[in-house]
C-alpha cells in the first residue's frame, strides 16, 4: 500500500523535510535537525503535523454508556470541552490502543487515536456497538491538526486569534474560534510534556493555520519539528507510546497508567475483570526509568539482564537531548524493579551497567 | 551529496582509503546524511581482526544505532579516538574524519568495491 499525504505534504517538501513512511504517511522525521527540534519545543516552540491522527465521532443517546463500557477511565467524569486520555482494552487486559476523549456535549464525543491503530480501533468499535444507540464515523480525512508545542506557544498563537487563550486551561478545549481568519478547533493538549496547543480545522485551512504560524513565530525562535523529535520529546515527558510502553501484550497497569484505569468505577468495561485481577495478584512485571552508568546508547528492544538471568527488555530509549544521558523504559519483572537497583542492558551483546531511575526523568 | 575521487565505496555508504598497504574506513556524505546528528560511536580495538562484512563499529544518531561493517578483511592499526568525544565530526566532515585505520588481509578484495563513478550512479538509481 502506498503511503498517504496529509494536507500538509508540500510544505514538508519545500521546508525541507526528510520524509518518511510512517504507519502508512509520509511524514517528517526531521527537517533542520532532530536536537535543534527538540531544543526548540523545550526552550521555545516547535510545530508538527499530526494530521495523521485518527479520528473516530461517536454520537447518540448512549454515547456516554457506550464509552463507559468501552474506556478504562471515567468517562462521566468529564464536562462539556473537556479531554481526557484513556485506553481501549481487551478482554484480557492488553491494549487495542490508547487515546484522547473530547467531550463536545452529552450525546457527542470525539476520539483522536494512533494513525496506525484507525482502522483496527473503527472495527473494535463497531464489534462491541451492541444495542447501543450510538452512530460512529470514522471523520479522520476531514481533520487537518497541528501541535504547536513549548513554552511561548500561547505567545504565538495569540497573535493569530482574538480569543483569550489563557482562558483555555490543560485539557480543555474550544470549538469554532478563528485562528489565522480560519475556523479552528483549539485544545491545550500535547504529546512533549511542555504548555501547547492541538489545532484542528479542514483539510484546506489547515495549511494557512501552518504557514501563518511559523511566520508569526519566528522570532520567538518556533520551527517546524518532526517525528524524531516528537518521540524524544515524548518519551522524556513519561507519555508511553502505542506498541512499545503499552501493546496487546502490555497491559496499561504493567506500563504505569493506572491513573487512567479506573478499577472503581461503576461501569463494567471491556477489560476491567482480567486487569482488577492483575492488580490485586499484584504486577509480576512492570515499566521503569533507568539510567546507563557505562557507554553506549539503549534501544527498544534490547534485552535486560540481572546476575546473567534476563527479566526484560527495553521499552523505548534515547541519549536524552534535554538531560544529555542514556536513559531508557525498560519493561522487566517486579522483584527486580526497585529504585536504585543495578542492571544490565544488552548492547550488541555485551553487557552495559545500568541504574534504575525514577521515570519522571525531566522532574528536577 | 557530496562523492571524492579515488576512494572506493561499498553499498553500505561507506568508503575505503587506500594508502600503500593501509587503508582508512569512514562514511559516505550521504551515510551522515541519513542517519542526521551522530550521538555515538563505537570503535574496535586496535589489533583486532575482522573479515570482510563483520562488524567492526557502530554509530549511532538520536533516532537509530546503525553497524559500520569491515569493506574488505584486515587489521586494526588505529581507531579515531576523537570520534568518541565528538561524534558529530562524522556529520561536519564525513570524509575528513576516517573511523578506523586498518592493514589490508587481501587488497585484491577491493575489486569487489565501487568506483566513485561507480557509487555515484549507485545513489542515483538504486536510492
Amino acid at each position: 500500500m502506498v503511503a498517504k499525504k496529509t494536507p500538509l505534504y508540500d510544505e514538508h517538501v519545500k521546508l525541507g523535510g526528510k520524509i518518511v513512511d510512517y504507519a502508512g504517511w509520509f511524514l517528517p522525521v526531521q527537517y533542520e535537525g532532530l536536537i535543534k527540534e527538540h531544543e526548540a519545543v523545550r526552550n521555545d516552540a516547535g510545530l508538527f503535523d499530526v494530521s495523521h491522527m485518527g479520528q473516530i465521532m461517536v454520537k447518540g443517546k448512549d454515547a456516554l454508556d457506550f464509552l463507559q463500557y468501552l474506556l478504562t477511565n471515567d468517562i462521566s467524569k468529564m464536562t462539556d470541552n473537556q479531554t481526557m486520555y484513556a485506553l481501549l482494552c481487551y478482554p484480557d487486559g492488553g491494549v487495542v490502543d490508547d487515546l484522547l476523549v473530547y467531550k463536545y456535549g452529552p450525546e457527542e464525543y470525539l476520539l483522536v487515536v494512533n494513525a496506525a491503530n484507525t482502522e483496527k480501533d473503527f472495527k473494535w468499535m463497531i464489534d462491541n456497538k451492541k444495542d447501543f444507540n450510538i452512530i460512529l464515523e470514522n471523520i479522520s480525512d476531514q481533520i487537518g491538526l497541528v501541535a504547536l508545542q513549548g513554552p511561548k506557544a500561547e505567545k504565538i498563537l495569540q497573535k493569530l486569534t482574538d480569543y483569550d487563550l489563557s482562558s483555555i486551561k490543560p485539557f480543555h478545549f474550544k470549538r469554532d474560534i478563528e485562528v489565522a481568519g480560519v475556523s479552528c478547533k483549539v485544545s491545550r493538549t500535547g504529546y512533549t510534556g511542555e504548555d501547547g496547543f492541538e489545532i484542528y480545522s479542514s483539510p484546506e485551512d489547515i495549511v494557512t493555520v501552518w504557514n501563518k504560524l511559523l511566520e508569526v513565530g519566528k522570532e520567538d525562535g518556533l520551527k517546524p519539528a518532526g517525528l524524531g523529535a516528537r518521540d524524544t520529546l515524548r518519551f522524556e515527558a513519561t507519555m508511553p507510546l502505542y506498541g512499545q510502553e503499552i501493546s496487546e501484550d502490555v497491559t496499561p497497569l504493567e506500563g504505569g497508567l493506572k491513573f487512567a484505569v479506573k478499577l472503581d468505577k461503576e461501569a463494567d468495561f471491556i477489560g476491567k475483570e482480567a486487569l482488577k485481577k492483575q492488580w490485586e495478584e499484584g504486577l509480576k512485571r512492570k515499566i521503569v526509568g533507568f539510567e546507563l552508568l557505562g557507554r553506549g546508547i539503549p534501544r527498544e528492544g534490547y534485552e535486560v539482564y540481572k546476575d546473567g538471568k534476563k527479566i526484560g527488555y527495553v521499552t523505548t530509549g534515547y541519549l536524552s537531548p534535554t538531560l544529555k544521558k542514556n536513559i531508557g523504559n525498560a519493561l522487566i519483572d517486579s522483584s527486580e524493579a526497585d529504585l536504585g537497583n543495578e542492571i544490565d542492558i544488552m548492547i550488541r551483546n555485551k553487557p552495559v551497567k545500568a541504574k534504575i531511575i525514577s521515570r519522571r526523568f525531566l522532574k528536577k | 551529496m557530496k562523492v571524492l575521487k579515488d576512494l572506493y565505496y561499498t553499498k553500505d555508504h561507506e568508503w575505503v582509503k587506500v594508502d600503500g598497504d593501509e587503508g582508512y574506513i569512514g562514511l559516505t556524505d550521504y551515510a551522515q546524511d541519513q542517519l542526521g546528528d551522530i550521538v555515538y560511536v563505537e570503535l574496535p580495538e586496535v589489533d583486532d581482526e575482522f573479515e570482510k562484512d563483520e562488524v567492526v563499529s557502530a554509530v549511532e544518531s538520536v533516532k537509530a544505532a546503525s553497524d559500520v561493517y569491515m569493506p574488505v578483511s584486515g587489521k586494526i592499526l588505529e581507531v579515531n579516538e576523537a570520534l568518541l568525544d565528538e561524534p558529530a565530526l562524522l556529520n561536519e566532515d564525513p570524509y575528513k574524519n576516517w573511523i578506523v585505520k586498518f592493514e589490508f588481509a587481501d587488497k585484491s578484495q577491493l575489486d569487489e568495491l565501487m568506483t566513485s563513478e561507480e557509487y555515484e550512479k549507485y545513489l542515483e538509481e538504486e536510492v
